[in-house]
């Protein structure tokens, strides 16, 4: 397949072009994620209002959402990333696609983890089968499965590729899914108190979880650079510019 | 004519062979040596495409492989380290796959390559039944029913008799001198007949 | 397409050769259902409430266990990288061996259905949409099993992997089956239903050939 692409596209394929222009980036996203996350913080657990109803607990949301967000955008980068290193046959698309792959496990798992703590003063319940935890428990699933397979090849480059197959899969799995889960949640029971759908969040209350969920794609920013620069540390340890670099350092 | 241009293999973070370069014309065998691991069944695998970790073009004819992949794989018999036949089916059964999957080996004479290689009458009997060397018979018989032009071979003899063996150089033989091109593996002692062997010793390319 | 009939051609040979490939999924079928009473209780009530997500859940195990064998063998006889040296085509192969699974698994597991569902006292009226939602059902699992089987082919440990990465994928296609069946023991229609699985399952014929014969290359060249 042969499509034309903007110089800047080619560059990203170069290792050590990749390694230096996210170098740049990195300390600018971590003090973007510093600052935003410390605001959101303390706007969203101090200053914004209790919630007429569920009083204090609310508050879980301002780590909760922004995880959940998260979470799914990170299937989707990854899913894109697969896609660009399965076309052009590109490395370091690949290594990006499998550093995301446990940091969106990860917030998968805290979406879910404070959904059932949040869960448990509001619906008298640690874990309920709502249409919306279901689907994430099973993007869970998916990210293991993803993530089950990279470590599984012995071949690296072959474990990218074999789960960037598996992603671009669950990526045209994941509305079916999440359409048939919330059918299925319908029929099974009676329209539940939904927790994000209530009455018009106010401003002081959205605010800070606007704030929130931009420090954590920050903060999802920095870590997923630092970790793929390592990873193409590694990866690259055999050619010039890391031994350079290595030289430089010592 | 097959070409190799710069062809370097690397397994495992080991460097196999580097900038490979070879052209193999019509008439030509070429015998891959080396010790083992050094990389001879890999350099025949990348030569099939079944490999992909490699670097450097390989052209046959004019065209890289890579761009007209089925143009190539029709003009190619490959026969690897396994048998590639299946226990459970009959010899006539699985030569008449392997003449489903290949358009070049010939239609009708599945008998005739079953009594080159010894197994008439053994055509009803499932592979399992055979012996290791009958199996190898099997699997080497579609070269009497090839008409590729490229034969790529990884150690052929094996597992064959010292009657096979000579069969096989011999076909070999015929198929070279009928313009064919054939690269091999072997741990034989390899010679034919009025034809000029061409050598590749992987383990000189490195150290050299 | 005369390399897709040959295919399975080969393959349905190949299965009545090993009769015992076909029987072992079949009979894990009937054997886990056949716990269900003893582990739950035998009482006709409770069982018909959850026959028709157990039969469905087991026939969804029975499909996966299946699985894992579907490229196995010709990846480790060779005959596997002869078709990717060969001029044929590594997506109408993947049709036709999914095809053949198709034909052993999925489709005996419908014929076999109606009896696990007198077993269970599955209401009279729900054993068509049992039997019509397997039919369409199973299908899309042997399609997307074949995704994780081509993907795990070259691994030495590929039977529990390929049910970690292929379960989640399973769900859809589990619930709109076991809803079907439920919806036809209250009496409701089950047109909607099936439509859903008949559009899953020409959505995985489009796609999942592609995905197999890509994964099986990557397997084959890793």
């Amino acid at each position: 397949m042969k499509i034309n692409m903007p110089r800047w596209f080619y560059q990203l394929a170069s290792p050590k072009w990749s390694y230096d222009f996210m170098g740049i980036l990195l300390p600018w996203f971590a003090t973007a994620a510093l600052l935003l996350l410390g605001v959101g913080f303390v706007w969203g657990l101090v200053f914004a209002p209790p919630d007429y109803q569920q009083g204090n607990s609310y508050r879980i949301i301002f780590i909760h959402v922004p995880s959940a967000i998260l979470a799914q955008s990170c299937f989707m980068l990854m899913a894109v990333a697969s896609g660009i290193g399965l076309v052009w046959k590109m490395k370091v698309a690949h290594i990006v696609a499998k550093s995301a792959a446990p940091i969106g496990a990860s917030m998968t798992i805290i979406a879910l983890a404070t959904g059932a703590i949040w869960g448990k003063p509001t619906w008298g319940a640690w874990w309920v089968w709502d249409a919306r935890l279901t689907s994430m428990l099973i993007l869970l699933f998916l990210y293991v499965g993803i993530i089950a397979l990279y470590s599984a090849f012995s071949n690296k480059s072959s474990g990218e590729q074999a789960a960037a197959i598996l992603t671009l899969v669950g990526l045209v799995n994941i509305p079916i899914i999440k359409y048939s889960v919330e059918w299925w949640n319908t029929l099974h029971q009676p329209a539940t108190f939904t927790l994000t759908k209530k009455p018009a969040m106010p401003p002081e209350m959205w605010l800070p979880l606007l704030v929130m969920v931009l420090g954590y794609y920050c903060f999802f920013a920095f870590l997923l650079m630092a970790r793929t620069r390592l990873e193409l540390l590694e990866r690259e340890n055999k050619s010039s510019w890391v031994i350079a670099l290595i030289n430089e350092k010592i | 004519m097959l070409t190799v241009k710069d062809l370097s293999c690397e397994r495992d973070d080991r460097v196999l062979f580097e900038r490979l370069n070879f052209t193999l014309r019509a008439g030509e065998v070429l015998q891959i040596e080396g010790q083992n691991g050094s990389g001879k069944t890999s350099l025949l695998r990348i030569l099939c495409g079944l490999s992909s970790s490699f670097e450097g073009d390989i052209f046959w004819q004019q065209d890289n492989v890579h761009e007209k992949p089925t143009v190539y794989l029709r003009q190619l018999l490959y026969v690897g380290h396994h048998a590639g036949i299946k226990a459970s089916l009959t010899a006539e059964e699985n030569l008449r796959w392997m003449q489903t999957l290949h358009p070049l080996l010939n239609r009708c004479s599945i008998t005739y390559a079953l009594k080159q290689v010894g197994l008439f009458g053994y055509e009803d009997v499932p592979c399992y039944a055979l012996s290791a060397g009958q199996q190898r018979r099997v699997s080497l018989a579609r070269l009497y029913l090839s008409a590729h032009p490229l034969w790529i071979l990884d150690e052929p003899f094996t597992a064959l008799d010292k009657k096979g063996v000579l069969e096989k150089e011999l076909l070999i033989a015929q198929h070279v001198r009928g313009g064919g091109l054939c690269i091999l593996t072997t741990h034989h002692d390899f010679d034919l007949p009025d034809i000029a062997v061409r050598r590749l010793n992987l383990d000189l390319l490195v150290t050299a | 397409m005369s390399f897709f009939v040959h295919t399975l051609q080969r393959d349905l040979l190949l299965a009545f050769r090993n009769r015992n490939d076909i029987v072992n999924p079949l009979a894990f079928f009937v054997i886990v259902i056949a716990l269900f009473p003893l582990a739950v209780s035998p009482d006709a009530s409770v069982l018909s409430t959850i026959a028709p997500g157990i039969i469905w859940v087991a026939a969804l195990l029975a499909t996966l266990l299946s699985m894992d064998g579907l490229f196995k063998n010709d990846f480790d006889d060779g005959t596997l990288e002869q078709v990717l040296v060969s001029p044929q085509s590594l997506v109408l192969l993947a049709l036709g061996k999914v095809f053949s699974h198709w034909l052993m698994s999925g489709f005996l597991l419908a014929l076999l259905s109606p009896l696990l569902a007198v077993m269970l006292f599955l209401p009279t009226q729900a054993i068509l949409a049992l039997v019509s939602s397997l039919l369409l059902g199973t299908p899309t699992l042997s399609l997307i099993g074949a995704i994780g089987a081509g993907l795990t082919v070259g691994l030495r440990k590929g039977g529990v992997l390929i049910s970690l990465l292929v379960l989640p994928l399973y769900i859809p296609v589990l619930i709109f089956g076991a809803g079907a069946v439920q919806a036809g023991v209250m009496g409701m229609p089950i047109a909607g239903y099936l439509a859903l699985l008949g559009a899953i399952m020409v959505f995985s014929l489009m796609f999942a050939p592609f995905a197999v014969a890509a994964a099986l290359k990557l397997s084959i060249r890793n």
